[in-house]
């Protein structure tokens, strides 16, 4: 006999476990890790990718896992009050906007990856992949982002999708923890393993000649593991790795805080904290591996897979893997492509959902919204702000989005909350926060990695990313730097970002007025993106203040 | 497959697997903690 408890809360520990192990896994332990590991030393990247996972992912898991419960216990669901409540400097509340702010940004963008997994699973199992050949997949792909009739027949449909799902996510969050995110995770999850093991079966046994495939699934999984041990000798493959591990995780986007905030003091969160990690790494490694590289290999052949990923994972998922199921009969194409687009899209709810409940817990919390208010505010915001993205996602809103929201402020909030952790709050009472109820002891050395370690790795990817050199060739650059000759910022370095160097140079090589128009207008809508993220950080920025305001009165 | 290649995914798979169904069990077999605890399920009337 069960009754439920009056405050909210999580229904079991294996729920939990889930929600947070679902928070983690995402489109790109699919679709970016395979793609990081073929274009950063194959099978050794899994080296550096150990490395950070122990040396900045586990520590940081079981901060954030520490972090959140602390403050939950103090009546704090969302980061600016969880790190309030652990130093008596009020400007960390406002760091801790980062934790909303990241989700909200994130959100709108990422809902629209989700509504063209839902969309393709619908299309595949309507069967409008079967019987196509490849430029029609592919042409059937830019009509969707161009808004031209494709699938319903109508205009806009992407639009619409992304309607659904926005709604589909305000409406799960809107049932609460239990009967929303926990049930969501509790489904979402075994059928996102159970398609992914199905489909990395498939993947590694196709057989060259068999279904249309020209080489063996072992070709492709030749490819993405053969180590190329000489690349472990290039920073550029060490900041990939940290960069994968750090996006995989989840961790610095305040979402595990608030996960976590709903954990009582004396409950266990060292071996939860393990428990959902390294389901992400298999979902990851063991499966993500398996999948998309073996697949496209045996299809296209490592040439062309090479010429596609360099053109990003979407594209190779998106553009590619409709026809190549379409090649392995009429039901088995249709089941398979259903499976691949369900995963996918089972991650990507299960992530979007997580980034919900820090907003919703936020008002919960300082202005007293019901739980469906919130969710449904947060289904309201994350529309205004992904349309932008949508409509605009050719001139690269989409992009930009992910840079700031999804990159930087990541890295930025990570690395603040690490040392607020290790050197405000202090590691004794940390290493208290960590440990308390917990199933497993974590290792004394973890004390240490927790103080110096972790936050070290955390600015050096940081500094790295703020200054990255033309062509990620750090040996190169430092060497012309020393010789007097400057230095030449990589486009995607966040001080070429802030000059707008890619697209200045873009407007300087355009042809014609017609592309010189079209790349101004781009730079005015590139512009216009980061002053509405700006926009919406001040906004958080304004409620935490009146929130502090209301509780100093209460 | 090569052998450096099977090598490295053979290991990396074993070792991430047989961590990941490790700590699962661990929280399966975990002893529920007197109440009031964190979750609303095991509430026994």
């Amino acid at each position: 006999m069960v009754r439920k408890k009056d405050n909210e809360s999580w229904g079991t520990r294996l729920g939990l476990v889930l929600a947070m192990a679902g928070n983690a896994v995402g489109l790109g332990n699919f679709l970016r890790f395979p793609v990081q590991a073929v274009q950063n030393g194959g099978g050794a990247f899994i080296i550096p990718y150990f490395i950070c996972f122990l040396l900045m992912g586990i520590p940081l898991l079981w901060v954030e896992w520490a972090t959140g419960r602390f403050g939950g216990n103090k009546g704090h669901h969302s980061t600016p009050f969880i790190l309030d409540s652990m130093t008596k400097q009020s400007i960390w509340k406002y760091v801790g906007v980062f934790g909303i702010f990241t989700n909200l940004a994130v959100a709108a963008y990422y809902c629209y990856i989700e509504s063209w997994t839902m969309t393709y699973v619908v299309k595949t199992l309507l069967g409008h992949f079967v019987n196509t050949t490849p430029e029609k997949v592919s042409a059937a792909f830019d009509c969707y982002l161009d808004f031209d009739p494709t699938f319903t027949g109508l205009p806009f449909e992407a639009v619409f999708a992304f309607v659904i799902c926005v709604i589909l996510n305000a409406w799960v969050l809107s049932k609460g923890l239990v009967d929303g995110v926990e049930k969501a995770a509790k489904i979402g999850m075994p059928m996102l393993i159970l398609f992914g093991v199905a489909l990395s079966f498939s993947g590694i046994t196709l057989q060259a000649g068999e279904r249309g495939a020209i080489y063996d699934g072992t070709v492709g999984l030749n490819y993405l593991w053969t180590p190329d041990f000489t690349s472990l000798t290039n920073p550029s493959v060490w900041l990939a790795a940290a960069g994968q591990i750090f996006f995989t995780l989840s961790v610095g986007m305040g979402t595990i805080q608030c996960y976590a905030s709903y954990v009582k003091k004396n409950d266990d969160i060292t071996l939860n904290a393990m428990s959902a990690g390294w389901m992400n790494e298999f979902v990851e490694v063991c499966l993500g591996s398996a999948i998309l590289i073996p697949i496209a290999v045996g299809y296209l052949g490592i040439d062309k897979v090479l010429e596609l990923t360099q053109q990003g994972a979407l594209g190779l998922g998106f553009r590619t893997m409709p026809y190549l199921f379409s090649q392995w009969g009429e039901v088995l194409g249709i089941v398979a492509g259903a499976m691949f687009f369900g995963l996918l899209f089972f991650a990507g709810l299960t992530s979007s959902l997580a980034m919900g409940t820090p907003w919703v817990g936020f008002l919960q919390d300082e202005f007293k919204w019901n739980r469906k208010q919130a969710a449904w505010s947060f289904g309201a915001i994350v529309f205004m702000l992904g349309l932008p993205t949508v409509l605009f996602f050719r001139q690269g809103v989409f992009d930009e989005f992910d840079y700031w929201a999804g990159t930087v402020s990541l890295v930025l909030f990570a690395l603040l909350e690490s040392i607020l952790f290790a050197w405000i709050f202090g590691m004794d009472k940390g290493w208290k926060a960590i440990n308390d109820g917990g199933d497993i002891q974590v290792p004394e050395i973890f004390k240490f990695i927790i103080k110096y370690v972790t936050p070290a790795f955390l600015l050096l990817v940081f500094v790295a990313s703020l200054l990255a050199p033309e062509g990620r060739n750090w040996y190169v650059s430092v060497g012309q730097l020393l010789d007097g000759q400057g230095w030449s910022f990589s486009d995607q370095a966040i001080v070429a970002k802030l000059m707008n160097q890619d697209i200045n140079k873009a407007i300087l090589v355009a042809d014609g007025f017609q592309q010189k128009a079209d790349m101004l207008f781009k730079k005015e809508l590139i512009n216009g993106s980061r002053l509405l993220l700006l926009l919406v950080f001040g906004g958080i920025c304004l409620l935490v203040y009146i929130a502090g305001n209301n509780r100093k009165k209460r | 497959m090569n052998a450096s290649a099977l090598w490295m995914m053979i290991s990396a798979n074993v070792v991430i697997a047989s961590l990941a169904v490790y700590f699962l069990w661990r929280v399966l077999r975990a002893k529920k903690r007197p109440e009031p605890d964190s979750f609303s399920e095991n509430v026994e009337d």
